[in-house]
């Protein structure tokens, strides 16, 4: 899994019909410590996520069609499955 | 999944006889700002794209279950159209109407 900000949504009328009533999130990675990486990425959502919110990103496809469908086998491969309130870190000595 | 332009299409008569029919497509990945990032990578299609939309595509095992899966070899097919660029919210503050302004 990976930590992501929500960053916004995309609308998409023409669609793969497994997709519909979906909700289709632009996401951008980060790191633990908050900051934003290069790799921005489309992550359905299936806990009711919101713009801004840091979330956890599962990447790999059986996972991702059953949390974000109800049903395997769809073409999804990445779903937002959390919320995170907070990271914990290791303070560095 | 992330989000592509169109840039081009292949042609190709010898193929997997899976992919007879199909739409091979050249897809330049883009970031949030829609923005080009990394090279440009051919995509099956699966929902009638054409050159210049924005799509968004999906990548690896996944890629192949808009088809009959079993037998169709692709590990990146679009699946999705994205309605105009002013359909991307990012985070800015701009409406639909003046990144359609911006790109014309």
């Amino acid at each position: 899994m990976i930590l992501a900000k929500v960053v916004g949504n995309v609308v998409a009328t023409r669609k793969n019909q497994r997709y519909e009533n979906a909700r289709v999130m632009l996401c951008q990675q980060i790191t633990p410590e908050g900051e934003e990486t290069a790799y921005t990425v489309l992550a359905l959502d299936a806990v009711d996520s919101g713009v801004g919110d840091t979330v956890l990103i599962v990447q790999e496809g059986w996972g991702a069609s059953t949390a974000a469908t109800g049903k395997p086998q769809a073409a999804i491969d990445s779903a937002i499955v959390g919320v995170v309130d907070y990271i914990d870190l290791l303070k560095d000595e | 999944m992330q989000l592509a332009r169109v840039i081009g299409t292949v042609v190709a008569t010898v193929k997997n006889e899976a992919l007879e029919g199909r739409k091979l497509l050249v897809v330049q990945t883009l970031n949030k700002d829609l923005k080009s990032i990394g090279k440009p990578m051919v995509a099956v299609d699966a929902v009638g794209a054409g050159v210049g939309e924005l799509v968004f595509w999906c990548r690896g095992k996944e890629a192949s279950f808009p088809f009959k899966r079993e037998d169709t070899p692709t590990d990146c097919t679009i699946i999705g159209i994205v309605d105009s660029d002013g359909h991307v919210t990012n985070g800015s503050t701009k409406t639909a109407r003046q990144v359609m302004d911006d790109s014309r």
